[in-house]
């Protein structure tokens, strides 16, 4: 390659310490600035496509858009059972739960309060949620006021620890485990058991009906089947189409992030390429010293660029640390935010994946690649005899 | 024994500014021999960098033909002239126009890095150069920890480093108080007729002139006088070379 080696690139950009500082940093934050939102929607987006198998079917009340709006008669539920593609657990029971959710407002730790849903299930419930564990205490004992509290939920609201109690109005449920789900639905979410929850708010039916088919023609099969049954007037969701449609509350938020991150970076993109016309008309003389001993406008083309690129990769790595640092520290807690479908408050982490680091990355590398192209033309096409008399 | 190098044909070097039309070279045509060390006066402003440009290659007349062994320079196209330049012609600057981010040893090797050399023969052709110019010992060393005088000894390494026919150097000796000024003639003089280097050399100085075996004077555009040394190993003689460049 008839090129000019990296280095001389590299060692400018360490001799300019303060500009080549100052722009690298501009890029970090602009880099870090996207990466946070992203990861934020990240996180968002996780916690509905995680969520819900391919498997499992969810079944509710003809067009209801979530579990709080449908409504099951106690009689539906055997009917049910009995259509064929369930598939049945080790033990021999058809993997199915019958469960009621209700949101309640419950007291926040740091004041104020929050809805969180609770959920009743049956035996069944957590067999159907596989990527949720135990993490402390025990599984509730059906039947009883006994609780389960996600780990993300305990943090946030009050009387959750292991031992404590979660007070509602005259309601009481005694704490006796914690969970995580994986970042999925049920981290935001309390758990008991469904029979106990319909005395305990005196509800006269379920909210909805899980259960795992077998295979896909067995799922096709169950979905007709409840669907196929008049006297139901239900039907049958793919359990991850459900939380796929639910979605929508990350969708704008990721958008934000390339809008935020888009209107920042061209404002980073002028300032690396401030640096590097800075760069390029202190350097006149020099470049046309090396035209003059026979490097070619293209490299010297390329490596001015290649210089804008090098520069714009270390601001893409602090960038990318700076938001690995702010979302280990600053914003290491889970957070809510408000799942418009259910009104709810949906608990979710920020979510820092690798590949939103390449992103990160390559963001800055586009960003150096443009800052760099129009000084770099400069360099590359100024007249040599003109700037060989340029003095300093 | 005469073979010209370098022939300069009716040479006109204009430039325009506004609509004001400012004629530097006025149909000036000149030849140099191989291996001659040809010396290049002139009062400021006679044209003496833009003629040294249109030899080297870095600049195109307006008309005119300018021939280097047997390249037609005047009519190359910019990249094939960028890849002439890197083959036949060494460059010497007033100012030395070392790179600063680079060590005595790379800014030497730069040149090499436009050819086909292997990187332990640019190792080996860089050290020579370096070592033709007694710097053996300041290989690691970047030029702003050089005096000027050594810079100007690594920049004569870099334009020796590809063994080019010809070298072009503009007031070479220009920013150099005189012990240094003439180290560096000393050197030039022994590139000339150690190594057979043609040599063309912009200077104010009559003493640097005096070093060469022709001088060239140039007023206003034109050739006004070119006078040859007598003998074998003849030289212009400092007297001489002042009395010309003081127009006589
Ligand atoms: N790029 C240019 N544009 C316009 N005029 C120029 C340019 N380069 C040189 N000149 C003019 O050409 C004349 C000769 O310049 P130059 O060859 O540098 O003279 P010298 O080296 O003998 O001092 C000067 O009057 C100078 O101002
Ligand atoms: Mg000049």
């Amino acid at each position: 390659m008839l090129g000019i080696p990296l280095k001389y690139n590299v060692r400018n950009l360490f001799v300019r310490k303060v500009t080549t500082t100052l722009t690298v940093l501009g890029i970090a934050l602009v880099v870090a600035v996207f990466l946070c939102v992203m990861a934020l929607g990240e996180g968002l987006t996780r916690v509905f496509t995680a969520s819900g198998s391919e498997k499992n079917v969810l079944v509710l009340r003809q067009n209801s858009q979530s579990e709080l709006q449908s409504g099951l008669g106690r009689d539906q539920i055997p009917l049910i059972r009995a259509l064929p593609g369930i598939e049945k657990d080790a033990d021999g029971k058809p993997l199915v739960s019958a469960e009621l959710v209700v949101v309640l407002n419950l007291d926040k730790r740091d004041g104020g309060s929050s809805n969180v849903t609770i959920r009743g299930v049956e035996e069944k419930g957590m067999a159907l949620r596989p990527q949720m564990k135990l993490t402390e205490g025990r599984p509730f004992v059906p039947g009883t006021s006994e609780v389960i509290v996600a780990e993300s939920v305990a943090k946030r609201f009050k009387g959750a620890e292991v031992g404590q109690e979660i007070r509602f109005g005259a309601y009481r449920w005694k704490v006796v485990g914690h969970f995580d789900a994986g970042g999925t639905a049920p981290d935001s979410e309390i758990w008991t058991d469904s029979e106990g929850m319909l005395n305990t708010f005196q509800r006269g039916g379920f909210s909805s009906v899980l259960a795992r088919t077998t295979d896909r023609a067995a799922r096709d099969q169950f979905i007709a089947g409840v669907a196929g049954d008049a006297r139901l007037a239900l039907e049958g969701k793919v359990e991850r189409t459900y939380y796929d449609d639910q979605t929508s509350t990350a969708a704008p938020i990721k958008f934000l992030g390339f809008f935020v991150g888009i209107v920042m970076a061209i404002g980073a993109c002028f300032g690396a390429m401030n640096t590097m016309y800075a760069a390029v008309s202190s350097r006149t003389r020099e470049i046309a010293t090396l035209r003059a001993l026979g490097f070619s406008r293209l490299s010297i083309l390329f490596s001015f660029v290649l210089e804008s690129i090098a520069l714009a990769f270390i601001g893409g790595v602090v960038g990318c640390a700076l938001a690995f640092l702010l979302v280990k520290v600053a914003l290491s807690g889970v957070t809510g935010t408000t799942n418009f479908a259910t009104f709810a408050e949906v608990v979710f982490a920020f979510r820092l994946t690798p590949q939103l680091l390449l992103t990160g990355i390559v963001f800055s590398l586009v960003m150096g690649f443009f800052g760099g192209l129009f000084p770099a033309g400069r360099a590359a096409f100024t007249k040599i005899t003109a700037a060989l008399r340029q003095v300093g | 024994m005469a073979e010209p190098l370098i022939r300069i044909e009716n040479v006109v070097k204009q430039y325009t500014r506004d609509t004001q039309v400012l004629t530097v070279l006025d149909g000036l045509s000149l030849e140099v021999d191989k291996g001659e060390f040809v010396a290049l006066m002139g009062p400021s402003g006679s044209g003496k960098t833009t003629l040294l440009n249109l030899i080297a290659g870095i600049d195109r007349p307006t008309s005119g033909r300018i021939l280097v062994g047997a390249d037609e320079v005047s009519s190359m196209s910019e990249g094939a002239l960028a890849k002439w330049r890197s083959e036949n012609v060494g460059f010497i600057f007033q100012l030395y126009n070392l790179v600063p981010v680079l060590t005595a040893f790379e800014n030497v090797e730069l040149p090499l890095l436009l050819t086909r050399l292997s990187k332990a023969e640019r190792k080996k052709q860089a050290e020579t150069a370096l070592a033709v110019v007694a710097l053996s010992d300041r290989l690691d060393h970047y030029p702003r920890q050089l005096s000027g005088g050594q810079e100007q000894r690594v920049a004569i390494a870099r334009a020796i480093a590809t063994d080019p026919a010809l070298l072009v150097a503009d007031e070479p000796t220009g920013d150099l108080d005189s012990k240094s000024g003439e180290e560096i003639l000393v050197l030039l003089e022994r590139l000339h007729s150690e190594f057979g280097k043609t040599i063309v050399m912009v200077t104010h100085d009559p003493k640097a002139a005096a070093r060469a075996h022709r001088l060239v004077h140039l007023d206003k555009g034109v050739l006004k006088e070119d006078v040859r040394a007598k003998g074998e190993k003849g030289e212009i003689g400092v007297a001489a070379a002042a009395a010309i460049a003081a127009g006589k």
